[in-house]
């Protein structure tokens, strides 16, 4: 191994990534906290060190317009955006999955407006888990260049868009020692992206994208093709596929590189933890230190981590919480007039379950609000407390909020 | 029918996304969605009168392709869907839109009518 | 949390400049240092929030001999900087500083002129005028971002001046990086401790 560590930002990682894994068309709109990832890769296609063209353009919604014609034309393509940005791109990011394109978006994880607020929170990322892509979150700026590259592979053997999604200022502007593979390592993992399910030939005209029917129906030489709800079912099964190719990559990726992030979960201190603590992207790394000082108190706490949170791993997780007492998940962001979007997901899964957990739910770290290990412990204590009492269902803890003043 | 989803085995042999080659009639017979259709009166369309293929306005702007140059131009009305672009367009106003009522409906000519 | 640092041998440290004064280059060349130094574990972090020229910032670095897993913000660091001592009356730098720790402050007063009171450490160094001296002038301000990091090698002892010059010279190019190597060995020279 001959990783070369640096003292880096998240988005410098993902700009590392993206220039790692080739990419040929980078289109993309500034956006806090996301604009140092495009303004690196501009200087490098400017200096000529990264091969691609870079179209400047005036919004999100061309820019993700932009990476879909690429896309098309079988270009491997990157963009990022935040927040507000990625709701400016949403018809489009609902297209890309829909007409199966490879693109690679990493989400550099910010507050929704209104009010404006540019630090951070998942509520972006959250907006759109419904609309097909893979959705994978990082735990540190490590994870960042590594599952960007990952990306690449796992969303060119499904033909599904991926989009990593990453902590706004956590990790996007915060330095931390980043390993940064060799271009030689890179090219024996990810090869060229040379299929895509369009065909693009002038000596074989192709409708690409035409209107689709309600029911299946014959085309022009006798076939039957699908219509909307059979492209639809065939597009979910790509997506189960991706619970199995997604440690698959993963462990291709630790072949070549020697790193794994543990495919769809990750865990700490999981061994015998009757209170589970749940969480995607940084606060995964924060909880490690939670569960640590629980377990000093004699709490048997552990931590599960949501690596890939499209598509959910169900499986996944009805396994690793089969048998604890709780499962305490964290979210930074709400599915307003309910509650956070894993926790409604993770006990949905539940559902059923032999040995599921008491499921209880709590919000933190919203519009940049600070969340330490500690708050985080208390929440723990708080929630066992009222476990112990008896409770079995209970309302979403909302950690550090100052309604008061 | 009601088909369980799963990954990955049970092939289909569908294809995944919507792409088609051009075709004649690729979307159906849309001429079925007419309410009006198009009538070219051969005395006042240029291509008849000057006797050769010229003018052609209404093939440019036909949406769907369902006419065809000639002298005078040819209307496919096994699509068109009548939508009054070429009557509209038409620089001589030789185009009529003339409600289907008036043809029989039943009754549609598969090469459409050049003149009355 | 006292015990989460402590027991894990984490430094946390937080600057305290103003906007455009290059705190978080600072914060950045030292965690770059730290890591050189030997510290397995570095972050750093600028103060999130609306930031302008002139207006006091923070930024905020965590050193320690194991990966960093705490992201939040520092409230009772081990080490405070101060860019530029005209802060010490409008940003509260020795807000939330664990007894003993260690203050640097960029100043041609003595620590005891500087009037900082409670279980403290001060140490100063005149960085403004190092800068000066090694010629680090840019738009018409001496530069102090890089310079004080010689101040904090002298103060802390926890990097080494190699590795401040290592950062430096990975940071800035050219004529640049010898001024700023320049500045921050006549700032540790200067250090009073």
């Amino acid at each position: 191994m001959s990783d070369q560590v640096s003292v880096m930002t998240g988005n410098e990682a993902a700009a590392n990534a993206a220039r790692l894994a080739r990419v040929q068309v980078i289109a993309a709109y500034p956006i806090t906290p996301q604009s140092p990832v495009v303004e690196q890769l501009a200087a490098w296609v400017e200096s000529g060190e990264l091969p691609a063209e870079f179209v400047a353009v005036e919004s999100e919604h061309s820019a993700m317009t932009v990476c879909i014609g690429a896309s098309t034309v079988g270009a491997r393509t990157f963009t990022a955006t935040s927040s507000n940005g990625l709701a400016y791109m949403t018809e489009q990011v609902w297209w890309a999955p829909g007409a199966r394109l490879p693109i690679v978006m990493c989400v550099v994880n910010r507050a929704m407006a209104a009010p404006w607020n540019v630090l951070n929170d998942q509520q972006d990322s959250m907006s759109v888990r419904d609309a097909g892509w893979v959705q994978l979150f990082c735990r540190d700026n490590q994870e960042i260049l590594d599952t960007t590259v990952q990306a690449y592979r796992i969303a060119e053997r499904l033909h599904v868009p991926v989009m990593v999604c990453y902590d706004g200022f956590l990790l996007s502007h915060t330095m931390m020692p980043v390993a940064v593979p060799t271009p030689e390592q890179i090219d024996a993992f990810l090869p060229p992206f040379t299929e895509p399910f369009t065909v693009v030939d002038p000596g074989d005209p192709h409708n690409i994208g035409p209107v689709v029917m309600a029911e299946p129906r014959a085309d022009e030489t006798g076939a039957t093709r699908g219509g909307y709800m059979e492209i639809r079912a065939l597009h979910h099964r790509a997506l189960l596929d991706a619970l199995a190719i997604i440690p698959e990559t993963d462990a291709e990726y630790a072949s070549a590189v020697g790193r794994s992030w543990g495919g769809l979960t990750w865990e700490h201190l999981l061994d015998a933890a009757e209170v589970v603590l749940v969480a995607a992207g940084s606060l995964g790394t924060q909880l490690t230190v939670t569960a640590e000082q629980l377990r000093s108190e004699g709490i048997k706490a552990g931590v599960l981590g949501i690596r890939a949170y499209r598509p959910f791993p169900v499986e996944a997780l009805r396994d690793k919480l089969a048998g604890r007492r709780l499962a305490l998940v964290f979210d930074k962001a709400l599915s307003y007039g309910y509650e956070g979007p894993i926790c409604s997901d993770l006990r949905g899964a539940m559902l059923g379950s032999d040995g599921a957990p008491a499921v209880f739910g709590a919000v933190c770290g919203l519009g940049g609000r600070d969340v330490s290990p500690e708050d985080l412990a208390e929440a723990a204590r708080r929630a066992l407390t009222d476990l112990d009492a008896g409770a079995r269902t209970r309302e979403t803890d909302w950690i550090n909020l100052h309604l008061e003043g | 029918m009601h088909a369980r989803m799963s990954a990955r085995g049970s092939g289909s042999q569908m294809s995944e996304i919507s792409m088609s080659r051009p075709a004649v009639g690729e979307a159906g017979r849309t001429g079925d969605w007419r309410n009006n259709r198009p009538v070219i009166d051969a005395a006042k369309c240029l291509a008849v009168k000057q006797g050769k293929v010229t003018c052609q306005i209404c093939w440019v702007y036909c949406p769907d392709g369902c006419i065809a140059q000639g002298v005078g131009p040819v209307i496919d009305l096994t699509y068109c869907k009548g939508c009054g672009i070429c009557a509209e367009e038409c620089p001589a106003g030789a185009i009529e839109m003339q409600p289907e009522s008036l043809h029989g409906v039943c009754a549609v000519d598969e090469t459409g009518e050049a003149a009355r | 949390m006292d015990t989460l640092t402590r027991e894990h041998g984490m430094y946390e440290i937080r600057w305290h400049g103003r906007g455009g004064q290059g705190a978080v280059t600072s914060a950045k060349v030292l965690a770059d240092a730290a890591f050189r130094s030997g510290f397995e574990g570095v972050t750093s972090q600028p103060s999130f929030g609306a930031e302008r020229r002139g207006a006091p910032i923070t930024a905020s670095s965590r050193l320690a001999h194991e990966s960093i897993r705490i992201l939040s913000q520092v409230t009772t660091p081990d080490i405070v900087v101060v860019l530029d001592d005209s802060l010490l009356s409008v940003a509260n730098a020795t807000t939330g500083m664990r007894p003993g720790g260690t203050i640097i402050v960029n100043t041609v007063k003595t620590a005891s002129e500087l009037g900082l009171d409670g279980d403290l450490r001060v140490v100063t160094s005149d960085v403004t005028g190092a800068a000066e001296a090694a010629e680090l002038i840019v738009a018409g301000q001496p530069m102090v971002s890089t310079a004080i990091l010689g101040a904090f090698a002298a103060a802390t002892g926890l990097i080494t001046m190699d590795s401040v010059e290592a950062a430096i010279s990975h940071a800035f190019h050219g004529p640049a990086a010898k001024k700023n190597i320049d500045a921050a060995r006549i700032a540790f020279e200067c250090t009073r401790a």
